[in-house]
This record gives structure tokens, sequence and C-alpha cells, in this order.
């Protein structure tokens, strides 16, 4: 079956910057959607492009089999869901939400039960005849929807619908617009910069970069299996290796070497030969540290190395540490390890700084990446070394804080 | 302190002295039976009935009236289509056109007055009620158009999407959103351009041809002689009430949109506590 809404050769250039660039992929009927990067990515221009406020310069983009590139936004089933909301300040909220019907001439009648559904739908039902400037910021959003949904689009596009709003109110609109996208079932395509929203609210998540999608897939499999650094990078925290394959083990796995490592047992699922340069993912929380070597209860599948931890930063639920494989310290592998702590006060001895202690992981944990860029490594949680011996120490602990926060609220949901 | 504040108090008598006295000293004279308005010599309605049977003046006041609503109808479509234009498109043709339009608030009325003349005199048009309207419309264009200019600068373009992106064609984008926001500014330039164009001088005098005076232009001819004068002086007090009536209905008008909106933020600010509250008890309810 065909995609319901289809991306094909879609490219936008503003003067000699190309926003979006031969951009292909397809939303299915009823999902909810999510075109998530970092700003000047080209996700708001696919969004606009799409609504029709702006027109391809390439490509066609498909809604039902019908092209409808070249339709004006008014021509098209499709609405949106501003991040400023953009309420007609001199209309009421009624009005806001029947502005779309009224121009469609639909009978009276028609119109005030379909804007009552919405009300309630949105749960403003007593504020029907205010004025938007009366409204708080997560209500204007409410109506913002309603009015967009009263007409039954075929998408409903939503552009960073929350970012405008605080962080309580956030997770509480997400919520309320996963139960509202459950209740109406048209597709959503849902754009935002935060990794947080998109992975719990998305079916799927195309995941952009330079005005281009790097990676479509659902949210676990974006975060599990990232095809590039940059997935890998943006979303969570992650180490990157650098290795040769030198062998192939069992036609599922491979060992790869790596340079002042060692060799490290990988899975190969993408059947890679031996020979071939490969950079490999392997997510914080998927490290162990232990006191003692682990023994390997699965067959030579285990990965273990010895490190030292160089900085170590509570967190409460977890800590997380960085530690370093090799003397050198300027040459030298730094990873980064996340230890949940389900019985900490049972530990052994807590692991501290500067001790020498057994990284391991399963190899089915590293991920071999499709697509590697060396600038990638700038978007991980590394904490900054003091440039002098004896810099402030709170220096260093607020940047891993800070990095931790981060994956505390991007992976952590 | 209580010098400081007294001689302030001084400064401001004599500001209110010289401003308004003239003006009063006219209005008196209109109800007083002294024909040369020296001395006070009784209250009388006189002059106003003496200017009630001048038909000239009468004459003067409908062509008066006639050309400010025509160019004020005129310069208001004309001019919300010249802001409209210049606050879409911002390239150099339309920096010109701002440009062109803002030369017109700083040229001597004198300078515009004698180009307008030689204008229609090149181009053959005989000099009467049209060439006045014209000559008016020509100046009151900017006035609006800076009104509805200021307007527009805060005007959130994304409305304008969002209306096209509900389904309004471009035609229903701007008379059900564009045109209801721009209503104040529209409105509040609409009546400059009333007042400016009933009281300007200079370029009628002019352009206006025989019996095409208007009221500002016939006053000047009438204190020639001096048994006018009353008349006169009752006629600068009917028009000083209707020329103050429309500047306060225009600040009125202009006011209205701003403060109706620290209005509704003074009671979204007070209803946002509960409403908030009320949010987070939805979702505790919820789980």
């Amino acid at each position: 079956m065909a995609d319901f809404l289809q991306f094909q050769g879609v490219t936008k250039r503003f003067g000699p910057l190309t926003a979006v660039n031969h951009v292909t992929f397809g939303v299915q009927k009823g999902e909810f959607f999510s075109l998530l990067g970092p700003s000047g990515c080209g996700k708001t221009t696919l969004l606009r492009m799409l609504a029709g406020f702006d027109r391809p310069d390439e490509g066609k983009i498909l809604l039902d089999g019908k092209d409808i590139t070249g339709l004006p936004p008014d021509k098209r089933q499709v609405n949106t869901v501003f991040q400023n909301y953009a309420l007609f300040p001199h209309l009421s909220i009624r009005d806001n939400i029947a502005f779309g019907l009224r121009l469609r001439r639909l009978p009276r009648a028609e119109i005030d039960e379909r804007v009552d559904e919405m009300l309630g739908l949105v749960q403003l039902r007593g504020h029907a005849s205010k004025k938007p400037t009366q409204l708080s910021g997560g209500q204007k959003q409410r109506v913002a929807i309603a009015r967009a949904l009263v007409l039954k689009p075929q998408v409903l596009l939503l552009d960073e619908p929350l970012a405008a709003l605080d962080l309580k109110l956030r997770q509480h609109m997400q919520i309320e617009l996963d139960e509202i996208h459950d209740r109406v079932g048209i597709t959503f395509v849902y754009v935002t910069h935060d990794q947080g929203e998109a992975m719990g609210l998305a079916d799927r998540i195309a995941v952009m970069r330079n005005g281009v999608v790097e990676q479509i897939d659902p949210p676990a499999r974006i975060y599990e299996s990232p095809r590039t650094s940059f997935v890998a990078a943006f979303i969570g925290d992650t180490n990157f290796f650098e290795g040769t394959v030198s062998r192939i083990v069992d036609h599922d796995y491979c060992d790869v070497d790596v340079e002042d490592l060692g060799t490290v047992r990988c899975w190969n699922d993408k059947h890679i030969r031996a020979g071939a340069k490969v950079y490999l993912s392997v997510r914080p929380e998927k490290l162990h540290l232990t006191h003692e070597r682990p023994v390997d209860l699965h067959d030579g599948k285990v990965n273990v190395f010895p490190v030292t931890v160089y900085q170590k930063v509570y967190q409460g639920a977890w800590t997380r540490f960085w530690v370093r494989h090799g003397e050198n310290a300027d040459d030298c592998w730094e990873l980064s390890v996340l230890q949940v702590h389900s019985r900490y006060l049972l530990d052994t001895t807590p692991i501290s700084w500067d001790d020498k202690v057994w990284l391991s992981w399963h190899a089915d944990d590293g991920y071999m990446l499709e697509n590697y860029d060396e600038r990638d490594e700038t978007l991980l949680n590394h904490p900054t070394e003091p440039a002098v011996p004896d810099a402030p120490a709170a220096t260093v602990a607020e940047n891993a804080a800070s990095a931790a926060q981060e994956v505390l609220d991007g992976s952590g949901r | 302190m209580k010098r400081l504040q007294r001689r302030s108090l001084a400064t401001f008598w004599t500001v209110l002295f010289f401003f308004y006295v003239p003006i009063l000293v006219l209005v008196v004279n209109s109800f007083n039976a002294s024909k040369f308005g020296g001395a006070w010599k009784g209250f009388t309605f006189k002059w106003y009935e003496k200017l009630f049977a001048d038909h000239a003046i009468w004459q003067a006041m409908e062509n008066t009236f006639a050309i400010a609503l025509g160019a004020t109808l005129a310069s208001v479509v004309l001019g919300t289509l010249a802001a409209l234009a210049i606050s879409r498109w911002k390239g150099k043709i339309q920096s010109l056109h701002y440009g062109l339009l803002y030369t017109h608030l700083v040229l001597p009325d004198i300078l515009m007055g004698i180009s307008l003349l030689l204008f229609f005199i090149s181009v053959g048009l005989d000099l009467s009620l049209f060439t006045v309207f014209l000559a008016h419309t020509t100046f009151c264009v900017s006035y609006v158009a800076m009104a509805v200019l200021g307007r527009l600068e805060n005007f959130d373009g994304s409305l304008l999407e969002a209306a096209s992106d509900l389904g309004a064609t471009p035609w229903q984008t701007f008379w059900k959103v564009q045109f209801p926001l721009l209503l104040p500014g529209i409105a509040a330039g609409g009546l400059l351009a009333f007042t400016l164009s009933i009281d300007d001088f200079v370029i009628t005098f002019f352009v206006n041809g025989a019996g095409s005076e208007t009221l500002p232009v016939k006053i000047y001819g009438m204190i020639k002689r001096s048994r006018d004068l009353p008349k006169i002086n009752a006629l600068s007090t009917l028009m000083m009430c209707v020329t103050v009536l429309a500047v306060v209905a225009s600040r009125m008008m202009q006011g209205l949109g701003t403060r109706q909106q620290q209005r509704d933020a003074r009671a979204a600010a007070s209803a946002a506590s509960p409403a908030s509250r009320q949010e987070g008890q939805g979702g505790r309810v919820r789980r």
C-alpha cells in the first residue's frame, strides 16, 4: 500500500542555502510522525511546504495519492497548529474555532455542534466567549489545536506546539496531545527539536540534519540502532569506536580491531566483510563497571577492558562515570558509563575516583554505524578536562551535571 | 523644593496662557455684542445668526465637508493599500515608495500648493472642487499610510498564514483577519486626514477655483472686511469644536486597541494562576 503522505525528492533553497535537500519519505494514515532535528535542519521548512506556505523548488508532495505540491494553503485538507498559536485576537474562542467552518458555509447548527464537540475535546467548554488574550498559554495552545482539528484535516501539522509552554505544562500537554491523537485518529506530523517529545509521542521519527533525513524509524529503533553517528549522538548519549573488521565469527558476529584498545566483538547485522573500516556506537548504560573481572558466560560475546575512573557524578537514580583506557591521558580512550543502582547500599565497595576497574559490555550492545562524521563527537557528553591541574573542580562537576541532565531529559523517559 | 515647585507651576500657567488665551479671546468675542471686539459690550448670539444667514459661508462649508469626506475616503483606500504594499514587499521599490510618502509629511505646504497648481495648469485641468479634492487626497494619503504602517509594524504575519491554512482565500484573509485588526489604524488615519483636509489653507489657496472656496480660504477673504470679523469669530468657534471632537475621537480609536489588549492581559494574568492549577489537577486525576 502506498503511503498516505509522500515527499518525493523535495528540495527547497533560500538563496545559496539549501534548506531541504532531496527529501523522500512517506507517512502512513493515522500515524503520529515526528520530524526531529536541531534548529536549521530543515524540519520547519518541510512542514511549511506541506502546509503550502512555501513551494518546493524540486520534487513532489502527494497526499492520499493526489499531487498537492502546487496547491495554495486554502485548497489543502491540511491544518496547522502554530508555535505561537496564531489565534485571531479580534475573535472569541468560539469564533476562532468556527473560523474554518464558517468559510466552508456550513449550516449554523452543524457549526455549533462541531465547535461544541471540539471545545469538549480540548476541555475549554466554559471559555467559549472569551478572547484569546484572556487565556493562559496552555489554553491558547488547546484552542489552536481545536481550531485545526475541527476541520477534520487529512493531516494535522504541529510546529513545535509545546515550545512556548513551561516544563510542567509541556509534560501535561504531551499526554493530552497523545490522547487527542488516539481519539481523533488523524495523521499527525509533529515538528520538534526536543528529542524527549519526539521519543514520547511519535510512532515514527525522522531525524533531520542539514536538510537531509538521516534516519526514519520508531523511537526505540532510532535509539537502539542509530544508522549514523549524528543520530547516535543527537539522541541520548553514546560512545564511538573506530576500527577494522578483522574476523567474522559465526556469521552474526565479528571481531573489530580498535587501535589502542584491542579486539572488540560486535554484532554484525549488516554482514560487513573482514577488512572493512567500521564505526561502533555503544550507549553509556550498556557499559558495566566492576571491581572483579567479569566471568564471560556468553562464550566470548562479552568485551572486557581494564579502565581507570577519572570522573564520577552521582545523579540519584544512577551514577555517571567517565573512564579511561590507556596510560597516557592525552592519547587514550575516554568513555562515558551510566550505572543504574538498583541495590546501591548492597553494592560491594562503591567505585570511586582513580579506581582501576573492569569495563564490560555484551557484543549485542555495540551497534555498527553506516555513516560517521567526526564533528558529531562534539555532541557527546564528555567533561572538558580542566586546562590547569588545580582548576576549580566545580566547573568539571557542573559540566558533567548538565551533561547528565541532558541525558535525563532525553533518554531517561 | 517649594521654590522649584512654584517656578514649575508658573511655567505651567504661562504655557497655558499663551496656548489657550488667544482661543479663549476668539470664543468670547464670538459672543461679544461689540463689533470690534476690544471691550465687552454684552452677550449676544447675533454673530451666529448673521453667520447662519450668510449664504456664501454655507457654500464654503459645504465645499469643505464635501472635499474632506471625499479626500478622506480616497486617501483611506489608497493609503491603506500603500501601507500594505510597503510592509509586504521589502524591496528597493517599496523603500522608495515609503520615501515618497514620507516626503509629503515634511514638504512645506507652499511648495506642494505651487507645484500642484503648476501641474494642474500644465495638464490643462481647470481649477475647481475636483482639483482641491485631488490636492487634499495627495497629502492625506501619506498620513493614512503612516498610521496604518504603525499598526502593521506589530502585525503577526502568522495570523494570515493561519487564516489561509484554515481555508480562507487571500481576499477572505484580508477582510476577515487583516482588515479588522488594522481597522483602528485605518480609522485613526482617516480622522487625521479629515481634520487636515478641513483646515488646510495654504494648498487649497493655490488650487481652488471660482466657486470652490473652502472655509479657511473664505475666512481669509473675509478678514479684509472688518464688518465680517465677528462672524469669523463665531465660525472659528464652531470649526474648533468640530476639529477638537474629531481629534478626540481619533485618539480614542487609536488607544482602543492597545488599552483593550492591556485590559485583556491583566485579566489573563489574574486568570493564569487558577487556570494552571486547574491544568495540574487534570493531570493528577487522570493518573
